[in-house]
């Protein structure tokens, strides 16, 4: 069925870390739910399910959302990536190795969140990054463990070395 | 939790939109950027029939600029309105209360259409639209209506939205010569609903602040604005400004924070407010809280 046109179910086609993918989805279904039970991408973490914990972050078009607060049939024509696809390619290795470094998990339920929220405000050119504006950032992802003084030592520590690296580490490790 | 079974279209245009919106009546509920009727769906608190998705109809987002007024579509997300140069540029109030909205991956969805039409008390945008003098625009079945905010924020999640009808854009008069605004809003942590939050703009001369317009949120059923407040600090009395909250404001009552707590909150908060705007100090904050 067209999606102009109700159902209870809808075909999806959308990028889905690079790969192209299809699905028919009920409508009820969340994004994140699709991502984990059709693809078997169970790193996107489901907490709260109503928007407010974080840990189910993922990027769409770029850009961080809460899979829980997006429909699956709203993923068409999209391009979605989970941690599952930014670790993978390789493109935060450095952000992965500060989170390592700095013992910046403990139980690692809400690291895929922080890693996508991370890598939003990372490549965000105009994105000031102060701890200050690294707390404001991550303000959306609870952790429950660290207290979140190491994750936000990480993601400083990801952002000077990019910033004064010789290369940019980041598109060097994309390639 | 997960929501409930229910039946999603997402039309192409805003004509298919309403046709569908009329074709099911109180049945259909309009899904803009659903940061927060996804939840209710998946806390089963909304159990509507058909969803009718706005997000694949490119008119309804943008941001423009024509004879002295901005529009901005309703599915514009609320990234976008408070990073557009144009909003930045000429609504700097809009920019300012970005931040104080949720949390980065929440204003990468939500839309100002959404927010508006929602009317939740405690949110940014509608005392934004109320203190810049905004007109919401809205579309039923063949016939669109302008409605002033002033009139349009009616109580608890309540517009003067009728059956069918969905907002299409929110128009902002450009400030003229001399205009000033303020932003200030107090929340427990980043993100978090407004305790008390006021949105202001007026004019400043040589001679002090006038027409002002303050749009206090979290401290009533509604926006509010704050005439009589803002009548006493043009005549230079921000004491008298400050005790005609009482009259004015209607602030919830919980076990966290007293109503008479919000009422202590809201006139620290006109304070700075209008001291800012009154000295001229008046930028945009990237800091929260205090």
């Amino acid at each position: 069925m067209a999606p102009e046109s109700p159902d209870r179910a809808h075909a999806v086609a959308f990028t889905l870390n690079g790969e192209a993918v299809r699905a028919h989805v009920p409508a009820r279904m969340h994004l994140g739910d699709l991502l984990r039970e059709s693809f078997g991408l169970t790193g996107v973490h489901l907490g709260c399910e109503h928007g407010v914990c974080g840990a189910c972050t993922i990027l769409v078009d770029g850009r961080a959302v809460r899979a829980c607060l997006m429909l699956g049939v709203q993923a068409d024509g999209a391009t979605v990536e989970t941690v599952e696809g930014l670790t993978e390619s390789g493109r935060i290795r450095d952000l992965q190795d500060a989170f390592h470094t700095r013992n910046a998990l403990q139980c690692g339920y809400c690291t895929p969140g922080m890693l996508v929220t991370a890598t939003e405000l990372l490549n965000d050119a105009d994105a000031a990054t102060s701890r200050e504006e690294i707390r404001a950032a991550i303000a959306g992802n609870y952790c429950r463990c660290t207290g979140y003084h190491a994750i936000v030592d990480a993601i400083a520590a990801t952002a000077e070395a990019r910033r004064d690296g010789p290369k940019n580490s980041r598109r060097e490790a994309a390639e | 939790m997960k929501a409930p079974d229910f039946a999603y279209a997402r039309p192409a245009s805003l004509d298919a939109a309403l046709a569908l919106l009329a074709e099911h009546g109180e049945d259909a509920v309009p899904l803009a950027g659903g940061q927060s009727l996804v939840t209710a769906l998946n806390m089963r608190l909304s159990a509507p029939g058909l969803l009718v998705d706005l997000n694949a109809i490119p008119e309804l987002a943008g941001v423009s600029e024509d004879e002295g007024v901005v529009r901005i579509g309703a599915m514009t997300r609320h990234r976008d309105v408070g990073t557009a140069a144009l909003v930045r540029e000429r609504l700097p109030l809009l920019a300012a209360a970005l931040p104080h909205i949720a949390h980065p991956a929440i204003r990468n969805r939500g839309t100002i259409g959404g927010s508006v039409a929602l009317a939740d008390p405690a949110t940014e945008w509608p005392a934004c639209c109320l203190a810049a003098g905004a007109t919401i625009v809205v579309r039923g079945p063949g016939t669109e209506r302008r409605i002033a905010a002033d009139a349009f924020f009616l109580g608890l999640y309540t517009t003067a939205l009728e059956p069918g009808e969905i907002v299409t854009a929110i128009e902002f008069p450009v400030p003229g010569d001399g205009a000033v605004w303020g932003f200030e809003e107090l929340s427990r942590r980043h993100g978090d609903y407004a305790l008390v939050g006021l949105a202001a703009t007026g004019r400043r001369s040589a001679v002090g602040l006038s027409d002002l317009r303050l749009a206090f949120f979290g401290v009533a059923d509604r926006p509010v604005l704050a005439r009589a407040a803002a009548a006493a600090i043009e005549a230079g009395d921000l004491t008298g400004a400050q005790a005609a909250l009482a009259d004015e404001l209607d602030p919830p009552d919980d076990p966290a924070t007293r109503a008479a707590t919000r009422l202590h909150l809201a006139r620290v908060v006109l304070g700075r407010v209008a001291g800012r705007m009154r000295d001229g100090t008046v930028k945009e904050e990237t800091s929260h809280g205090a």
